[in-house]
């Protein structure tokens, strides 16, 4: 018997694992409970489309492209580490390309930013969180100056009397989270009537693309209604005065004509959050994911700022992140700007630090955000190669037919995972490698908890673990191969000290420490509280900042060609791309196919009818799904789950504009229109 | 470098720079001098009626931050008097001296209409004490220093303006009159049955109302005498009987001009040279009095005096009015005189009077083209999105008119009788009531025992009172563990 985490989203449900099977732990996150997901999540542990094997796809001197074929760790390993030698002696290291993800434990974070910058030498690394919390991250860290998604450990919302949810979806996409709502009268914001917008005392449902002028409006309100925190507005905050002069333009009854909120509903949202005595703002990627996301973050905390949330005992802002380690995955150092311990790459302190650390003289600058990564592959001036560890871009990147097109263009394409995902499934070569339970590793939760999952059970024969597989790379490269530890606990010790002093300071963590049960939310140094910002934030002069951010709208308005707009979600069965999801038989059964929502007069304009086919079409693609007609939709919105491959992915249709701070890609809004199939 | 002197620093002229220095920071392509006649630096004229409110301080209301000038490429000039235009040397008289310019925006607005009173305006022509309109920071100063709780106030007019300076006077505490001359309020906005129940709501609201009421003459200190006799106590009288564009300027300058400056689509008069934007300006396809068309045409005017865009062109906009007092939600928007017989047209009405509420639609061609929705607050959110985006309405009208779909079925909960079987019961882990009929029939039977067997309620929680009910309702099926169960129901919510 182990106990255990789950392996999918960031509320990191506790289980135990006995025999193989799975069974829901009392835990504070989760209290026991676990959703469908989490039940089912030991199926992957057998599952018969497991790879067990490295594969190889030979090219033909023509560079035509043959079938994978199994291979030798060995022979895959030389393969790559010769060709990565090779690319990197004829167009320097910026020529080899890594992409992490946010469900690697913070080990192979860690190690895999260490790969990049020593055993590489490249700049060019990134991961999917940038899709995911790049915005709420950007924002936090503008307004608190640090980043920790939620400051506060999840358990004070039990005990809260307003919850602002803005563009969260938890009963979907982390239900045993809701748990901790019950108390607090909700107030969600979400252009669909969505399960967790039923639980709501006010749901306000703006139109795709306008949050960012509904949370001006909503400070505009808390003002103009006398909700407006003065003193603590005077003590523990600056630029207000800027701030205010922008929300003063989003009187009420504009945001009303914008966002299609009323003025009333805008009105009593304000009220129940202001005449709370306690009350938080939470934040999602509803209003993260868009080109103008990270200010439209800034407008919520703004909000909470205004009302005096933030760093107020049992009250306070936070985002709800998403992937299982979503907020340690950002912390060290698989991002194209940072450093082990949220440091920032460009800060000379920084590498100084991590260069000692690592016992090397130089580290690359900052690279391209993942998805200008993604889009520069095979360019002249892009990578050449590129390493994919726990990430499924051709399903999960927004404009996804393209970025299948640049993967196509490379020299060589490796990719790590435990299933041939699309991804792989392209790539020259595939390493497998161990999933959740057959491997050790601390996941930092949604309220930056340091979480340890222990093995539970043994890996079948010929997978290694990521940590196993930069070690082989590394040591071909010609690493000294200490340098890269393959013992996860190992790697965390020297993680300790490359994150020591940093924002995200893990030195008082020790496996020994979490596996005794304590509760360990960093910065875990002597005197640290789970809540961070309750003295002071963390800006030099202790004090936050409210951001002078005005409404943008969305990057591609629609037009007579693309009347419609779309976005993108989840669906409670599936996991992100769902290349682990897609493989549960219980999972499938219950959402089997990409479908489109629409509401039944604009399927009807279409000519299109329930259960039928539909295609839906944006200038960057086309996706076929099922129609499911909602009479709640907006008669001007379609919604896709984005969990599918093939000819049903959502992100076929997305648009890559980029967040100016965050680089996040506008996943939530694009034009486009129905065509029958 | 283009020289542009923009005319008016109010809520055109001052957002028209602001669109020019978000194009051109640093003042490379254009060099911009503002004149304006008010001292104040730009305020928000739209916030006027929430200062008389008294739920926004005046200061609150700037538009600018004090040093804006200073830290913009802009040279500007509060209290500037603006003497003439002279389009041949292309110079403005400012004071004493004179601004070149290659372009000028006339961004003038309008002035408050006078109406003829005996005894509200001097020979002086300016208005007799305690007699103050409500357009400028000054005149909420005023207004706001005569409005002391209980003090009678007569407002002049029951247009937009004068109702919200009512409700706003009102809710500091002032005992408010409103006189207007004709038989229902907002006429030019409403029809006769909106403005009935808009007189019925701000009556609940504590606004006295005087229609069709005909004022004869100001007696300061006393009130206002109406032509029937009727005398009005008033402290303070707030004239708010309509504007009319100052295009004093430009008609001197021999611009042509109608009831404003006559504007094309690129926004110019017929000096190609000079351009007209916001209150002073008459485009016909621009509804008059509102913010939003004025903004848009700063926008359109400044992508092209900056060269951003010289095809940039301002095609007017449908005219939606938006009541902003509170507890009245009040839109007004498109055609509103279309009567429920006309042929050519689908109307749809509701009057509601006791509840406040009165909603009338205009449909065209499936699209809508005018409404009135007062009380109603859900309806004109959606009404005013479709209008403006030009979307189909929905074929669910009543639903539309009302803000919100009826329910389909009986409201009343159901029982787990009546669901259907594949009704998804627990939806964290996908069990519908047919799961749950199954596992009771393999055994099953208690609430706990459907928990263990299909995972129901083990997610978030939210649907154990229903697996319960659906245990009593199977249980009551077989009368024998019926008490069985109602001993576990505890245990099961207690989970």
């Amino acid at each position: 018997m182990t106990d255990t985490h789950c392996p999918y989203c960031a509320l990191q449900c506790a289980m135990t694992i006995v025999d193989g099977e799975v069974s829901p732990r009392e835990f504070p996150t989760n209290r026991g409970g676990l959703c469908q997901k989490g039940w089912t999540s030991a199926a992957l542990l057998t599952s018969p489309a497991r790879l067990t094997t490295p594969l190889v796809r030979d090219r033909s001197p023509d560079g035509a492209r043959g079938e994978l074929r199994p291979a030798s760790w060995d022979e895959a390993l030389d393969l790559v580490a010769g060709r990565l030698v090779a690319l990197r002696r004829d167009h320097g290291p910026d020529s080899v390309g890594v992409f992490g993800g946010g469900g690697l434990t913070n080990e192979k974070s860690y190690l895999l930013g260490k790969f990049a910058r020593v055993a590489l030498g490249t700049s060019q690394i990134d991961y999917n969180g940038r899709f995911c919390m790049s915005s709420a991250a950007a924002a936090g860290t503008r307004a608190f100056g640090l980043d920790r998604g939620m400051p506060f450990p999840v358990t004070d919302l039990d005990d809260s009397g307003a919850v602002l949810l803005a563009g969260g979806n938890p009963a979907e996409t982390m239900p045993p989270f809701v748990q901790h709502l019950r108390g607090a009268a909700l107030v969600v914001v979400d252009p669909r009537r969505t399960a967790t917008a039923e639980l709501a005392a006010v749901h306000l449902a703006p139109a795709p693309g306008t949050d960012l002028a509904l949370a001006l409006g909503l400070l505009h309100v808390a003002v103009a209604d006398g909700h407006l925190d003065k003193t603590y507005v005077a003590e523990r905050t600056t630029g207000f005065d800027d701030a205010w002069r922008i929300a003063a333009t989003w009187w009420p009854e504009r945001v009303e004509r914008v966002t299609g909120v009323p003025v009333a509903d805008q009105r009593a949202a304000v009220r129940l959050l202001a005449e709370a005595d306690r009350a938080h703002v939470l934040t999602g990627r509803g209003t993260e994911q868009h080109a103008s996301g990270a200010d439209a973050v800034s407008a919520w905390i703004n909000l909470a700022l205004a009302l005096g949330l933030p760093g107020t005992p049992g009250s306070g802002y936070g985002c709800l992140t998403g992937q299982g380690n979503g907020q340690g995955g950002r912390e060290h150092g698989q991002k194209a700007d940072q450093l082990p311990g949220y440091r920032k790459i460009t800060d000379p302190v920084a590498r100084e630090h991590v260069q000692r650390v690592w016992g090397v003289d130089e580290l690359p600058g900052p690279g391209r955000s993942a998805y200008e990564l993604l889009d520069a592959l095979g360019q002249p001036d892009g990578p050449k190669a590129l390493l994919v560890f726990g990430s499924n871009v051709v399903v999960s990147a927004p404009r996804a037919g393209h970025v299948a097109d640049r993967l196509a263009a490379l020299d060589l394409l490796v990719v790590a995972d435990l299933v041939l995902s699309e991804t792989a499934a392209r790539a020259d070569v595939v390493l497998p490698v161990t999933q959740w339970a057959e491997e050790s590793g601390t996941m930092t939760n949604l309220e930056g908890r340091v979480l340890l999952r222990q093995r539970a059970v043994r890996a079948p024969d010929g997978v290694r673990s990521d940590l196993e597989v930069l070690r082989g790379l590394a040591e071909r490269l010609g690493q000294p191969g200490e340098r890269f530890p393959v013992e996860p606990e190992v790697v965390f010790e020297e993680l300790r000290r490359a994150s020591a002093g940093g924002p995200a300071d893990y030195s008082g963590v020790s496996y020994a420490r979490l596996a005794a049960g304590e509760a360990l939310h960093w910065p875990v140094v002597p005197d640290s509280t789970p809540r961070v910002f309750l003295d002071r934030f963390a800006h030099p002069d202790g004090l936050a900042r409210f951001a002078a951010v005005d409404h943008r709208g969305p990057a591609e308005p629609p037009d007579a060609d693309y009347p419609l707009q779309a976005t993108t979600g989840r669906v409670l069965q599936h996991y992100q791309s769902g290349a682990q999801t897609r493989l549960v038989a219980e999972l499938v059964a219950a959402e089997p196919e990409a479908y489109v929502e629409v509401h039944p007069d604009t399927a009807g304009r279409a000519g299109l009818a329930h259960g039928g086919m539909a295609a839906v079409v944006s200038r960057r693609g086309r996706t076929l799904a099922r129609v499911r007609c909602v009479a709640s939709m907006r008669v001007d919105l379609v919604f896709l789950p984005f969990h599918f491959p093939g000819d049903g992915r959502a992100n076929l249709l997305t648009n890559p504009a980029l967040d100016p701070v965050s680089r996040m890609p506008e996943f939530k809004v694009c034009a486009v229109r129905l065509e029958r199939v | 470098m283009r020289r542009v002197v923009v005319v008016g620093h109010g809520m055109a002229g001052a957002r028209f720079a602001e669109e020019v220095l978000r194009r051109d920071p640093g003042g490379e392509r254009v060099g911009l001098t503002l004149l304006g006649a008010e001292r104040h630096p730009a305020y928000n004229r739209v916030l006027l009626s929430s200062v008389v409110a008294g739920s926004l301080p005046p200061e609150s209301v700037r538009l600018h931050a004090p040093d804006w000038a200073e830290r913009s490429a802009a040279d500007l000039r509060l209290g500037a008097s603006v003497g003439k235009v002279d389009r041949v040397r292309r110079v403005v008289q400012v004071d004493d001296g004179e601004v070149p310019y290659d372009a000028l925006v006339l961004a003038t607005g309008a002035r408050p209409w006078l109406p003829p009173v005996a005894g509200l305006v001097g020979v002086d022509g300016v208005l007799a004490p305690g007699a103050v309109a409500f357009r400028t920071l000054d005149d909420c100063a005023a207004i706001t220093s005569a409005a002391r709780p209980g003090a009678p106030v007569v407002v002049l007019g029951g247009g937009l303006l004068g109702l919200e300076a009512a409700r706003g006077l009102v809710a500091r505490g002032c005992l408010v009159t409103v006189v207007h001359p004709r038989s229902h309020l907002m006429e030019r906005q409403l029809d006769a049955g909106a403005g009935r129940v808009l007189a019925r709501a701000l009556g609940g609201l504590g606004v006295e109302l005087r229609l069709g009421a005909v004022a004869e003459r100001y007696e300061p200190g006393e009130g206002l005498r109406l032509a029937d006799g009727t005398r009005l106590a008033a402290d303070l009288l707030v004239v708010a009987a309509g504007v009319r564009p100052a295009v004093e300027l430009a008609a001197q300058a021999g611009i042509a001009v109608d009831r404003g400056v006559l504007v094309d689509d690129a926004l110019r008069t017929d000096d190609p040279r000079v351009h007209a934007i916001g209150d002073c300006a008459q485009h016909e396809g621009a509804p008059t009095g509102l913010v939003q068309p004025a903004w848009e045409q700063a926008a359109v005017l400044a992508d092209r005096l900056t060269g951003t865009d010289p095809a940039a062109r301002y095609r007017g906009g449908g005219a939606v009015t938006r009541l902003k007092a509170r507890d009245v939600d009040l839109v007004a928007l498109g055609e509103v005189h279309v009567g429920v017989d006309d042929e050519r047209a689908e109307v749809l009405a509701l009057e509601d009077p006791a509840r406040g509420r009165y909603a009338k639609l205009v449909l065209r061609d499936d699209r809508v083209t005018g409404a009135i929705l007062l009380g109603v607050p859900d309806a004109a959110a959606a009404v005013t999105q479709l209008y403006d985006r030009g979307l189909p309405a929905p074929s669910d009208r009543l639903g539309l008119l009302l803000g919100r779909a009826l329910p389909a079925g009986a409201v009343a909960e159901a029982s787990p009788a009546d669901l259907p079987a594949g009704a998804v019961v627990c939806r964290c882990n996908t069990v519908s009531k047919g799961q749950l009929v199954s596992a009771w029939r393999a055994g099953a039977r208690s609430a706990p025992g459907l928990v263990e067997a299909t995972r129901a309620g083990t997610g978030c929680g939210g649907c154990r009172d229903a697996v319960c009910g659906i245990a009593d309702w199977l249980a009551a099926a077989e009368p024998s563990t019926a008490s069985a169960v109602e001993n576990q129901r505890s245990a099961v919510r207690g989970l």
